[in-house]
């Protein structure tokens, strides 16, 4: 009864509350929310906790040492963060990469594109209350983190995607398994379909929430699953196709709902097509080598380059600046985890605090890759 | 650089109405990030936009709009009114370079700690502790 009468509608009616860091869901990450009773009526997202300065550290190592700790800001997609870098290192040096190593580096990114994916979905599975599907795409995910095991020799960071092509080429054993693994995914993802995004429980709590139209996706520069979500047909693989992305037959998945139910089963149709993509790769994998000998300290040209792939989260981008010297004189990483992140306040705007969970993992973000 | 980029080099004072162009009349309507470049030698930052579009057909291209301002005390405008999606990025090079985004509606810093007091790490002048 004291707290009732302490109680005023008018004078204290907006409360401020932090979400995070500490929070389970959020994760290195927090938010600011300002409540009026359940509803979000103002939110502000504070990132910063994981800030390692990545970009700095590119500018104290060469472009070969730069290789391992690029990736470490989103381990679960590892090789496509290091992609485009390896892109833009290659278009300096003016380095043709032997058609081996260019499929190779497909597979590989499209085989980081199915892990990071499955745990976005395992994440987001747990956010709705469906705690199925956090134990499936998580035990599921390993049989590909196996696979790359194989191909690349790592667990987890591959380092495998370098300048000049890719470190190691693919054992005979690695191919075989590689098909098999697809042919069985191709089965679970059908199950994935029946029990998780036809449930009318995972409907219910992500259907309409967090809605993004397509207008305001172009003009928060929404990228990836956000905004193939939203109607924008938006995929640098086909945009500007790299790699011999142009070898591959393959659909860009997009939905028009644009609500959290679609930013999540967006995710699965991706991994639909990057499991089509890896089929084919693997069966017409050309002979011959699989990279250029660089050695251990490349000569890269003075220039300036701009080099962006589809990673897992949508667009990655490199801005390098090189002054002819052994290390970058600017290395700029791009991540799609900030250019969605703008959105988080957008779409948190009205809703209730018990949709926020749904909302944020919905976005794909990753709160160490925009840390960087 | 590939066919498919162009860089366009501006000054600050240019710079609303060339992006303003760049988005109405180009279609350059989406952000892609964001840069910052400390060129010491030459006592000048550099700040550039690189945007892509989402207009059928020319997807695949990347403009590159860039500014050049002193090194001391660089006051730089803002262009949210012209791309929303910059204002992170924008505030994340505001703290990194210390350039200054007049009309910015917060430029408190997003990665760096609240109480970070020294150079803004991203300048050339800046050395990481142990280097």
């Amino acid at each position: 009864m004291a707290l009732e009468s302490e109680y005023s509608p008018d004078a204290d009616k907006i409360m401020s509350v932090s979400l995070g860091p500490q929070h389970p869901g959020a994760g290195h990450f927090r938010i600011r929310l300002w409540l009026d009773g359940d509803y979000v009526v103002r939110s502000e997202p504070d990132p910063g906790y994981v800030h390692r300065g990545e970009e700095k550290m590119g500018e104290y190592r060469n472009y070969i040492q730069n290789v391992p700790h690029l990736e470490r800001p989103v381990i679960l997609d590892s090789s496509n963060i290091l992609f485009p870098y390896a892109l833009g290192v290659d278009e300096l040096m003016n380095s043709k990469i032997p058609p081996r190593g260019q499929y190779l580096r497909v597979i590989m990114s499209e085989i980081n594109r199915i892990i990071s994916h499955m745990y976005f979905l395992a994440i987001q599975g747990y956010f709705m209350g469906h705690t199925t599907m956090i134990t499936w795409c998580m035990g599921d995910r390993d049989f590909w983190i196996d696979l790359g095991e194989r191909i690349g020799g790592a667990r987890v960071t591959f380092a495998y995607i370098i300048p000049g092509g890719v470190r190691n080429d693919i054992p005979t054993f690695a191919i075989e398994k590689g098909l098999k693994t697809c042919d069985w995914f191709d089965k679970r993802m059908d199950e994935y379909e029946k029990i998780f995004f036809n449930n009318p429980m995972v409907h219910q709590r992500s259907d309409n929430i967090g809605y993004l139209s397509r207008d305001d996706a172009v003009v928060y520069g929404a990228t990836g699953t956000v905004a193939r979500a939203s109607s924008l047909t938006f995929d640098v693989r086909k945009d500007e196709p790299y790699s011999s992305y142009e070898d591959f037959e393959f659909k860009t998945p997009v939905l028009n709902q644009g609500d959290s139910w679609a930013r999540a089963y967006v995710a699965l149709l991706d991994m639909r097509e990057a499991v089509k993509i890896i089929r084919q790769a693997l069966k017409k994998l050309p002979q011959g080598s699989v990279r250029l000998k660089l050695g251990p300290q490349p000569r890269v040209p003075a220039g300036e380059v701009y080099a962006r792939t589809e990673a897992a989260r949508g667009e990655m981008s490199y801005h390098i600046i090189s002054d002819g010297s052994p290390r970058p004189y600017r290395l700029k990483i791009g991540v799609p985890s900030t250019k969605n992140l703008r959105i988080l306040p957008h779409l948190l705007k009205g809703v209730h605090v018990a949709d926020i969970p749904v909302i944020y993992w919905g976005l794909n973000y990753w709160p160490v890759e925009n840390d960087r | 650089m590939k066919e498919s980029r162009l860089k366009v080099s501006t000054s600050p004072t240019h710079i609303k109405e060339v992006s303003l162009f760049a988005r109405d009349t180009l279609g350059f309507d989406h952000i892609s990030t964001v840069s910052g470049v400390d060129w010491i030698a030459k006592s000048q930052l550099e700040v550039e936009y690189f945007v892509g579009s989402t207009t059928p057909g020319q997807e695949d291209f990347i403009l590159a709009i860039s500014e050049l301002v002193a090194r001391e005390n660089p006051v730089v405008p803002t262009l949210i009114e012209v791309w929303r999606g910059v204002e992170y990025h924008e505030r994340e090079t505001h703290e990194m370079f210390g350039i200054n985004f007049q009309g910015h509606p917060n430029q408190s810093h997003i990665l760096l700690p609240e109480d970070w007091n020294d150079l803004p790490p991203l300048r050339k002048d800046y050395v990481s502790p142990g280097r």
